[in-house]
């Protein structure tokens, strides 16, 4: 193969702020395919023919075979589109692959997701390094012309290419999808067929429910027709404000309480800045990083008491009368000590949007198609959705994306994504509340399960020789009763012989499944370990951070079984005093595994004299001084109780909630898991000084105390 | 470790090449009349000067009894990064950079020819976008070749990487400046492609043992792509040569 070779050279700012040219190569080849069945050409492999030869047209404004050549803005905007099966035979430049990449990590993956899905017919093509599609970017052009021109470009070579190397005079042609006008109007000029996105998906036939994915994107600084908020400002005023110490800048936070409420923290202010009614939150949304204008004092008001939710009908374009909200702020004497820095928002830093559940609040017009939506979280404002399959979603719990909030919308603008399952199901609420929290819970992939050992794995001889044999101790493990994923275990016994000081010796060991046995760095299954990083626990299920295999049966230090642990063992004398301390992985094999009152009970019971029984009492004599020395040394002792959900055996539905009995087992296991945790960490930092990570509270600011004097206060009243 | 993304989806990297690809090389012998023998070599955006004096006699003190003294010295021009910086001759990069030079090109020269005389090799990095070393060691090689020192083979330098597609380690040849920013690991590799000999062997970051050797075979096998474009150019260069001095004795 040839190569061509040209550089591309760009200027850059250094971290110093000097300007440096940057040369890099880039080289230009002529062995890229096209994916195209129709190109006889390309010396494609079979695997390779991702776009289909006869491609069927499912747009009535193209009855004829085409393929789809999108835009980046069609890709950014129009993403929960892609994702639905109904759009094939679509080729992805790299152009634009590499902009929505540099845009949004999250976009990029999802779009990744449906290249790779062979079922889609996606084809990712080179342009950039292409002999025939790659353009230099011409003196004083933008970098953004510059790629839609790379776009169009592409578009013309495909037409061509497809025309010269069909088999029989009938080829695929181009279509190219773009949102941006300017874009659209030289395409046309071009020669090249293209229209938006809109356009396209309204006139798909055979695909329902696809338009009510479509996002509504339209600029929202740009409707001033009609306008009920007043315009942001644009990036650079706000730069230009906050460096000359007019704005500030802040992440809203709005109130639970009080729909036209919210506040958001600023540097040097310590209160958090009030934000009241529509205009001076004017189209945040909680978590949206914004630009924030503070009045001058005298017009400061004070957080309203009052529980204000937006109304239950839709009162279309319009804002309602705030002067309830208003007089109540208004604060009666100036030296009020609630009086807090108020302000306005002027402009909107970043959105920090994501897809919220919620359900669908029909329009009361049989027919409409634009409905409400209000979201699960009470801190986001509902939202105006179109779609056409109101009589079912109206039921449902559904997912939505925000797209936009104009100028002349009282409501944001987003578009739905999918369903959840009917209200008030219980599979369709957990997914709700998984959802809202973000918590990763999809099936383990194929390639994670991959990584695992066979379901009738042993532990293989010459494993066993690498490691120290504690088969033979009196393990046992203590746990919560149900638990399956069984993590640690402990053994204490007596040791011949005394201290120098005449005390008695222990060997106390705490005993931690090996996990990294089974899971090795950087596998699929260690990504996705790391991705969940956390096990959760709902009513009824659990979202396992790995395996099922692994958490319940490998990993679990199951009573009678061999297993592979990661073992601290200790030897500590009467008073609780570390005399020697040694790490290792090991092999073990659990005497017992108990539940907290199981082993309770074998604590209390005189008559027992067994082996098991008299390691629990070591421990429990022991744990008890070990926690006396750490209150003793400060340590701050925080009770959250626990509360355990009582199940229907066979309906599995929770039929009653129990706060969960402490016994003295909790806090003997706790304070060993205690034990263990400080003397690796003090290895961890005598061994690797620079890099050991430590954990450590910092005190709380005394503002995160406010809210709780404050009720704390009218309670005294 | 999985580095950042040196590999795109569809297996190319940053700069357009496959895995398995050098970056265009270009290079002339005899660039100079002043020293011995003289060498350009540009790989990619790396572009050498190399210049050879000698076999020359010794200086009394360095002399040594048998065998040649070779004496190399690599130099950074001031423009030759984005960021200009003055570079004064014999800093501590510099100087390691001459010692691992010294070290490629002992093991090719036959020292013992030349008893009681010394060999200077100057190279000069005009222009540095990632292994400046390799290109110095091949541009060196060139140098004396055109000087006419008796070498056992030609000894090259090439670099390799290592970054991950779908979760597969893929080894990447001839690192440019970009990837070798990116973070990853760089292995260094000078060796005789001919006899499969290593001169001088150098890794920047640590690497898992099970990758060492899909690593060390990709540099292996750039040092011998790297030593047929040599070859090929020394060749076309000494027939120019024949063709030359045959006018000059007409004349």
């Amino acid at each position: 193969m040839t190569k061509m070779w040209t550089t591309k050279s760009f200027l850059t700012k250094t971290k110093r702020g000097n300007i440096i040219k940057i040369v890099r190569e880039h080289y230009l080849r002529d062995d890229l395919l096209c994916g195209s069945g129709a190109c006889n050409v390309c010396p494609h492999k079979d695997d390779e023919l991702v776009l289909e030869e006869k491609p069927e047209s499912i747009c009535t404004l193209f009855d004829y075979p085409h393929y789809l050549i999108l835009d980046t803005n069609v890709v950014l905007h129009q993403i929960d589109v892609l994702e639905e099966d109904a759009l094939k035979n679509v080729i992805i430049l790299q152009t634009v692959l590499e902009e929505v990449k540099h845009q949004n990590t999250a976009m990029y993956q999802r779009l990744l997701e449906i290249i790779n899905n062979k079922k889609r017919r996606f084809y990712s093509f080179v342009n950039e390094h292409h002999k025939d599609t790659y353009i230099e970017r011409e003196p004083g052009e933008k970098q953004n012309d510059r790629n839609d021109r790379a776009i169009r470009k592409a578009c013309a070579w495909y037409e061509t290419h497809l025309s010269i190397c069909s088999v029989d005079g009938k080829f695929p042609k181009i279509v190219l999808l773009t949102d941006d006008e300017n874009n659209r109007k030289i395409a046309v000029e071009e020669g090249i067929v293209c229209c938006t996105a809109k356009d396209y998906v309204e006139n798909v036939t055979g695909a329902i429910g696809l338009i009510d994915k479509l996002s509504k994107n339209v600029i929202p600084e740009t409707c001033s027709r009609d306008a009920l908020y007043p315009a942001h400002l644009t990036p650079s005023q706000i730069h230009e404000g906050i460096r000359n110490g007019k704005l500030y800048q802040g992440t809203y936070r709005a109130s639970r309480d009080n729909f036209l409420e919210g506040t958001a923290v600023v540097n040097g202010f310590e209160k958090p800045i009030l934000l009241q009614g529509h205009i001076g939150i004017n189209r945040a949304v909680d978590g949206d990083t914004i630009a924030v204008e503070i009045f001058p004092e005298e017009e400061w008001r004070r957080p309203s008491d009052i529980v204000l939710e937006d109304k239950a009908d839709d009162p279309g374009d319009q804002l309602e009368e705030e002067a309830v909200l208003l007089k109540v702020a208004e604060p009666v004497d100036k030296s009020d000590e609630e009086v807090t820095p108020t302000g306005k928002v002027v402009g909107i830093i970043r959105r920090k949007w994501r897809q919220y559940c919620g359900i669908l609040m029909r329009s009361k017009f049989p027919g409409a198609v634009r409905h409400l939506f209000t979201p699960a979280e009470k801190t986001i404002p509902r939202v105006r959705i179109e779609t056409r399959q109101s009589d079912v979603l109206a039921m449902q719990r559904i997912l939505v994306a925000l797209d936009s909030w104009p100028r002349n919308s009282r409501y944001p603008l987003g578009h739905f994504v999918r369903a959840l399952g009917p209200i008030g199901n219980k599979d369709a609420e957990n997914e709700v509340i998984l959802l809202e929290h973000d918590v990763p819970h999809a099936r383990f992939s194929e390639a994670v399960l991959a990584c695992l050992p066979p379901n009738d794995w042993t532990i293989p001889e010459e494993e066993i020789k690498k490691r120290v044999d504690l088969r033979s101790e009196c393990i046992c493990s203590v746990d919560p009763p149900g638990c399956t994923d069984i993590d640690d275990a402990l053994h204490a016994k007596a040791l011949p012989g005394k201290t120098g000081d005449g005390l008695k010796r222990y060997e106390v060991g705490v005993h931690i499944a090996d996990v990294t046995h089974f899971v090795r760095p950087n596998t699929a299954l260690d990504k996705e370990a790391a991705s969940r990083s956390t096990t959760v626990y709902l009513v009824g299920r659990r979202i396992d951070m790995v395996p099922d295999l692994l958490s319940s049966n490998l990993c679990s230090l199951r009573g009678g079984e061999e297993r592979l642990a990661f073992s601290c063992v200790w030897e500590i004398d009467e008073n609780a005093n570390i005399i020697h301390t040694k790490f290792h992985k090991s092999v073990i094999k659990s005497a017992a595994a108990m539940t907290y009152e199981e082993a309770q009970i074998a604590i209390d019971d005189k008559s027992r004299n067994d082996k098991v029984a008299s390691s629990l009492r070591i421990l429990n004599a022991l744990a008890k001084k070990l926690n006396r020395k750490r209150l003793d040394n400060g340590a701050l002792s925080l009770s959250s109780p626990e509360i355990r959900f009582q199940m229907d055996s066979e309906t599995h539905e929770p039929v009653e909630v129990a706060a969960k009995k402490i016994l003295e087992t909790n806090s003997m296991v706790e304070e060993f898991m205690l034990l263990a945790n400080i003397s690796v960490a003090e290895k961890l930092a005598a061994e690797f000084p620079q890099c050991a990570m430590l954990r450590r509270h910092p005190a709380p600011p005394p503002a995160n105390f406010s809210t709780f004097l404050k009720a704390a206060k009218q309670q005294v009243r | 470790m999985p580095g950042p993304d040196l590999l795109s989806s569809q297996g190319l990297r940053l700069d357009g090449r496959r895995p398995n690809e050098l970056r265009r090389i270009q290079c002339k012998l005899g660039v100079f009349t002043q020293p011995d023998g003289s060498a350009y070599l540009e790989q990619g955006n790396t572009k050498v000067l190399a210049a050879v004096y000698g076999p020359h006699q010794a200086a009394k003190s360095k002399s040594l009894q048998d065998s040649v003294v070779v004496n190399c010295q690599y130099s950074m021009a001031t423009f030759s990064t984005g960021e200009r910086k003055n570079r004064p001759r014999g800093d501590r990069k510099s100087q390691e950079m001459s010692m691992h030079l010294r070290q490629a090109l002992m093991a090719a020269i036959k020292t013992e020819l030349y008893p009681r005389s010394q060999i200077d090799i100057y190279v000069e990095v005009l222009q540095a976008d990632g292994g400046a070393y390799c290109t110095s060691v091949n541009a060196a090689t060139l140098a004396l070749i055109d000087a006419g020192i008796p070498i056992k083979a030609y000894v090259i330098a090439c670099t390799a990487s290592l970054a991950w597609k779908d979760g597969e380690p893929e080894p990447l040849v001839d690192v440019s400046h970009v990837e070798e920013a990116a973070g990853g690991v760089v292995l260094t590799v000078a060796s005789m492609p001919s006899t499969g000999a290593i001169g001088l062997i150098e890794m920047s970051h640590r690497l898992h043992m099970d990758y060492f050797d899909t690593v060390l075979s990709r540099a292996m096998q750039g040092c011998k792509d790297i030593e047929v474009i040599l070859d090929k150019v020394v060749r076309e260069h000494l027939a120019e040569g024949w063709t030359k001095s045959d006018d000059a004795i007409t004349i």
